[in-house]
C-alpha cells in the first residue's frame, strides 16, 4: 500500500458516491467507490483500503454485515458507518462490532474533514507502531547465539519451546558461555518482548543494596535515600527480570525472593504500600544449585520455584565445531563496528583455536578475536596475533635475536614509537635503541 | 465569471482582478439570469450545488477556458450540510457562493472588506481545482482546505510555490 491514504466509499446512491468521491479526490486521497457491499468485497479481494465509508442501508447486504465480512477478511481497514436515519440501536451495534465511527448524513464538512483526519492519524500511528515493533524485534534479535553443533542446537530448541510459556527458567553454564544471551533470546522470543528485560547482577551487590535494588525504596528509608526509587521488580512489570549469579544471594534474600515469586507483590524498602508487578523470572548461575540445596546453602523451596525449566549451556570446548562460525561472526561484528574491511583467518590460527581449551569460553574467544583485529595487519588474523599463538610459538626454539627484536617491537608499540620513553623503559640510551631499530629493520605500522 | 444574483459591480471587478492576477488569464464577468427555483430543495432550504454545476455551462455562449458561477444562495451537495463552492477536478466548471462567507450569518458585524477577501480566496480556490490542483497542506496556500469561514481567513489568496509549479506543469 502506498503512503497515500486510500478510501473506499460504499453507497447505493449515485449522488452520495459522486459527492464523496469528488470531495476526497480534491483532498488528495486515493479513492474508489462501490455501489453495493458485493462490489465492495470484490474490490477488497483485489486491493486494500485504509478507510471504508459504508452506508448502513443498501439493497442486498447492509453496511453492518459488510463490516463483519471485512473483519472476517482480517483486513485492518477502518470502517465508518454512514446512515441517513440515525438510531441508537444501529449506532450501538456498529460500534459494538468494532466500527471506528458512526455518522449521520448529511455531514458537516468540518466534521467529515476531522473524521477522516483522525482516522488517517490513527492509521499513521498504527503504521508507526508496526514499524517500531519491527525495529525492536530487529534490535532484540539475538544473533550472537551462533552455532551448528548438536549441543547448541539443543539449547536453541529449548529457548524456542520455553519462550512462549511464562515458566521460570534457570540457565546454568560456565562463565562466558553466554547465559545472559540465552536469557535475552528467551525474552526476545516471548510475548513479553515489547516490555523491558531487566537484568540484575546479584553477585555484584551487598544484601542491603540488592534489597533496595530489587524492591526499590521510599524517600528517607535509609541514609542517602533522598528520593523514592522504583525497584527492578517494578521496572520489569509486563516483562522479564534476569537474576544473574542467583547462587550468591543471602539466605534472607532467598526468603524475600520466594515470597515475591509466590505473590508477585512486594513492599518498597521503608514503605508500607503493597506493589504488584507481572514479571517472568529467568536466573543464571555457574554453580551447581542442586548440590547447594543438598548442602543447605540454597533453599529447596526457592530452588524448585525457580527451576521449572533448566537450560544448560555447554562450554566451548564441548562444541569445537562451532569455533569457525563463531570466529567469522566476531570478525564481522568487530570489523563492522570498527569500520574496517572484513578480514580472513590464517588456517594455522584457526587450527590452533580449535585445539585451545578456552577456560573463559565464548567470551574469551570473542575478546581474542577483537584484540587480534586491533593489533593485526588488517588483512588476516595470524597465529601470532592470538595470545594462544604466542603460547604455541613459545614451544618452538626462538633465537636470542628474535626474542630481542620482538620485545623491542612490543615496547615501541606500547609507547606509540616514542623513542625516548621506549629507551627509558628498556633501560638503554636512545642511540642504542636507534641502532637496534636499524639492525632489526623495525618500522612503525600504519 | 458568471454572476448569478445581484452583486455590486466594484465587488465583481475586484474579484475578477484578483483571479486574473493569480492565474494570468483574462477574466470576463457576465451576468447570468438563471432561474434558481428548480434547484431549490425545500426540505433543506438550500440549492443543489451538483445540479447548478452542470447547469451553468449552458448559461453562456462566450468563449472561455474556465467558467465559475458566483452565487448569493446557500449551496449544498447531498452528502454535506453546506458547501462554500464546488468544482470537478481538472474540468472547466466551478461554482462558489458568498452566502456562508458573510459575517452576519454567524451573528457578527457586517464586514464587506472581509467578505471580498473570502470571496476572492474561494473563487481562486475553486478555479485551482479546475486546473487540477488538489488541497494543499501549506496553511497559507489558497488551495488549503477550509471547512468554516474563519478558516478561510487564515490562509492567503495566492498559490504556494508548490501549487504554482504544479499549475505551470499542468498548463504545459
Amino acid at each position: 500500500m502506498s503512503d497515500k491514504i486510500s478510501i473506499l466509499i460504499v453507497d447505493d446512491e449515485d449522488s452520495v458516491r459522486d459527492s464523496l468521491l469528488n470531495w476526497f479526490i480534491e483532498d488528495g486521497y486515493d479513492v474508489e467507490a462501490a455501489e453495493n457491499a458485493k462490489n465492495a468485497l470484490q474490490l477488497l479481494e483485489v486491493r486494500d483500503f485504509n478507510i471504508i465509508l459504508a452506508d448502513i442501508k443498501m439493497p442486498g447486504m447492509d453496511g453492518l454485515e459488510l463490516h463483519r465480512r471485512i473483519k472476517g477478511l482480517n483486513r485492518e481497514s477502518i470502517v465508518i458507518i454512514m446512515t441517513a436515519f440515525a438510531s441508537v440501536e444501529t449506532a450501538v451495534q456498529a460500534l459494538k462490532d468494532g466500527a471506528y465511527d458512526y455518522v449521520t448524513k448529511p455531514f458537516d464538512p468540518d466534521d467529515l474533514s476531522h473524521l477522516i483526519r483522525n482516522a488517517a492519524a490513527q492509521i499513521a500511528l498504527r503504521n508507526e507502531n508496526e514499524a517500531l515493533k519491527k525495529r525492536v524485534t530487529n534490535l532484540e534479535e539475538v544473533d550472537d547465539l551462533i552455532g551448528q553443533s548438536k549441543a547448541i542446537r539443543k539449547v536453541l530448541e529449548q529457548i524456542e519451546s520455553v519462550a512462549q510459556s511464562n515458566s521460570s527458567v534457570i540457565i546454568t553454564g560456565e562463565s562466558g558461555t553466554g547465559k545472559e544471551l540465552v536469557a535475552r533470546a528467551i525474552h526476545a522470543n516471548s510475548s513479553r518482548r515489547y516490555f523491558p528485560l531487566i537484568s540484575v547482577h546479584c553477585g555484584a551487590l551487598t544484601e542491603s543494596l540488592l534489597e533496595s535494588e530489587l524492591f526499590g525504596h521510599e524517600r528517607g528509608a535509609f541514609t542517602g535515600a533522598t528520593f523514592n526509587r522504583k525497584g527492578r521488580f517494578e521496572m520489569a512489570d509486563g516483562g522479564t527480570i534476569f537474576l544473574d549469579e542467583i547462587a550468591t544471594i543471602s539466605p534472607k534474600m532467598q526468603i524475600e525472593l520466594l515470597r515475591v515469586l509466590e505473590t508477585k507483590s512486594f513492599v518498597r524498602v521503608g514503605g508500607n504500600k503493597e506493589i504488584t508487578s507481572d514479571f517472568r523470572v529467568i536466573c543464571a548461575t555457574n554453580r551447581d544449585l542442586g548440590s547447594m540445596v543438598r548442602n543447605g546453602a540454597f533453599r529447596e523451596d526457592l530452588y524448585y520455584r525457580l527451576n521449572v525449566v533448566n537450560i544448560t549451556i555447554p562450554p566451548l570446548r564441548e562444541r569445537v565445531d562451532d569455533i569457525p562460525l563463531l570466529v567469522s561472526h566476531f570478525i564481522r561484528k568487530y570489523c563492522t563496528s570498527m569500520s574496517r574491511d572484513l578480514i580472513t583467518v590464517e588456517p594455522a590460527a584457526l587450527k590452533q583455536l580449535g585445539r585451545f581449551e578456552f577456560p573463559g569460553n565464548v567470551r574469551e574467544l570473542e575478546n581474542m578475536i577483537e584484540r587480534a583485529i586491533v593489533i593485526g595487519n588488517g588483512r588476516e588474523i595470524r597465529l601470532k596475533d592470538l595470545p594462544i599463538g604466542r603460547e604455541a610459538a613459545d614451544n618452538s626454539v626462538e633465537s636470542l635475536d628474535e626474542l630481542e627484536k620482538r620485545h623491542i617491537e612490543q615496547i615501541l608499540a606500547k609507547y606509540n614509537w616514542n623513542v625516548s620513553r621506549s629507551a627509558r623503559a628498556l633501560n638503554v640510551d636512545r642511540v642504542t635503541l636507534y641502532n637496534k631499530i636499524r639492525k632489526f629493520d623495525l618500522k612503525q605500522k600504519e | 465569471m458568471l454572476s448569478c444574483g445581484q452583486f455590486d459591480r466594484t465587488f465583481l471587478k475586484m474579484v475578477a482582478q484578483a483571479a486574473e492576477a493569480e492565474y494570468r488569464y483574462k477574466v470576463i464577468t457576465e451576468e447570468c439570469h438563471l432561474n434558481l427555483n428548480p434547484f431549490y430543495n425545500p426540505a433543506r432550504r438550500q440549492y443543489d450545488g451538483n445540479r447548478l454545476l452542470s447547469q451553468i455551462p449552458l448559461c453562456t455562449i462566450s468563449e472561455h477556458t474556465k467558467l465559475i458561477g458566483l452565487f448569493r444562495v446557500d449551496l449544498y451537495i447531498p452528502i454535506l450540510t453546506y458547501i462554500f463552492g464546488q468544482a470537478i477536478l481538472g474540468k472547466n466548471v466551478a461554482i462558489a457562493s458568498v452566502f456562508r462567507l458573510r459575517n452576519e450569518l454567524y451573528g457578527l458585524k457586517q464586514d464587506e472588506e472581509l467578505l471580498l477577501s473570502r470571496t476572492v480566496k474561494e473563487v481562486i480556490h475553486e478555479l485551482g481545482h479546475t486546473f487540477g490542483l488538489i488541497h494543499c497542506h501549506h496553511l497559507k496556500c489558497v488551495m488549503h482546505s477550509s471547512t468554516y469561514a474563519e478558516e478561510i481567513d487564515l490562509k492567503g489568496a495566492s498559490l504556494c510555490t508548490e501549487c504554482r509549479s504544479m499549475l505551470e506543469e499542468a498548463e504545459r
